[in-house]
């Protein structure tokens, strides 16, 4: 379909690109990508992908707007509190940019629900607080073959890597088992600059970004760290474990798993409501 | 010897095995941490019985649950 005036105007700084160009905007409009968590990872992400045209937008988090949230989470604001996150998330998407295509699932993703929420979505962006959730989404990803980013922040530091079917490592290659519960502190309770969300949920939008237009090298087979205290960024090769217990030669785990959760904010009931527009 | 730890070159003694370096290097909680030599990761059973050489490269990589 060819774009409108007003889509050649507003994407303008992309089609002058030459791994852009006219066929890389029609990619991402035709594309597809599943925030799961619009928190402080979720929130850059989702900004810049709505604003890039990024043509359907899954956000997935079961959260309302709470005040200790907008040190970090840009795309929610003061009047927004108390309001569901993906219903605020999607208001500010949609200011952004009409184009785009919002879709809310107001729950917590877990075994039950994972693999059939991927399946629509060409790629996923982890941008979840907690290990249980990290792990269900790696689990999910390998087995229905899709490409997802993850990454995870606390203080000052940050860390990401690309997950792309058949192409080098999984997370669960990396680091095999979440720790123990309250083993390894939560941004809750060690804390976490707002701009560092900022930052690595930005990295994460242009994965998904190149992901789409098919273009640059991605972080696979890499963990990039950031260090801001340091100001430091370096990437960490990786290789793929062939005994990893899910894309490994002899997989053990079939079905994505139930870990028990701990999460960074006081959570409310359980929902399971799916708004579609 | 010379070893790479994270990037940087550091001269240690002869013999260093994994588990001094983690000593020397003030790793918190060594056992929630990937180590990963010549970019191949040490697998648990053998963090302990690891004796690095000469030009080995050493990462720690971290878990890193926030994203709230």
């Amino acid at each position: 379909m060819a774009m409108t005036d007003e889509q050649i105007e507003r994407y303008s700084r992309h089609i002058i690109l030459k791994e852009v160009g006219a066929k890389g905007q029609k990619k991402l409009l035709n594309g597809s990508v599943l925030i799961i968590g619009a928190g402080g990872l979720g929130a850059p992400a989702a900004l810049y992908l709505a604003a890039a045209g990024v043509g359907h937008i899954g956000i997935v988090d079961a959260d309302d707007v709470d005040l200790s949230n907008l040190q970090r989470q840009v795309i929610h604001s003061t009047a927004d509190i108390g309001k569901a996150k993906v219903k605020s998330a999607k208001e500010s998407m949609e200011a952004i940019n009409p184009d785009v295509k919002v879709t809310t699932y107001r729950m917590f993703v877990d075994s039950t629900n994972i693999r059939e929420l991927i399946r629509e979505y060409d790629f996923i962006i982890d941008g979840t607080d907690n290990f249980p959730a990290k792990f269900l989404i790696n689990d999910a990803c390998v087995l229905e073959k899709k490409p997802f980013s993850h990454a995870g922040i606390i203080r000052f530091q940050g860390q990401l890597l690309t997950y792309v079917p058949g192409e080098g490592p999984c997370y669960r290659c990396v680091f095999k088992n979440p720790p123990p519960k309250d083993a390894v502190p939560t941004c809750k309770q060690a804390g976490v600059i707002g701009a560092m969300a900022g930052t690595i949920g930005t990295l994460q939008a242009m994965e998904a970004i190149k992901y789409l237009i098919g273009k640059g090298d991605l972080l696979t087979g890499k963990l990039l760290t950031y260090d801001a205290l340091k100001m430091e960024f370096r990437k960490i090769n990786l290789k793929k474990d062939c005994k990893c217990a899910v894309c490994g030669e002899n997989p053990s785990i079939f079905e994505p798993i139930d870990y028990e959760q701990e999460v960074c904010e006081e959570t409310a009931g359980r929902f399971a409501t799916r708004d579609e527009q | 010897m010379i070893i790479t730890v994270a990037g940087e070159k550091k001269e240690y003694k002869e013999g260093l095995s994994l588990v001094e370096l983690i000593e020397l290097e003030k790793i918190d909680m060594p056992e929630y941490v990937t180590v990963s030599i010549n970019d191949d990761f040490v697998s648990s059973e053998d963090k302990e019985t690891t004796v690095l050489k000469e030009g080995d490269s050493v990462e720690f990589l971290y878990f890193m649950g926030g994203g709230c």
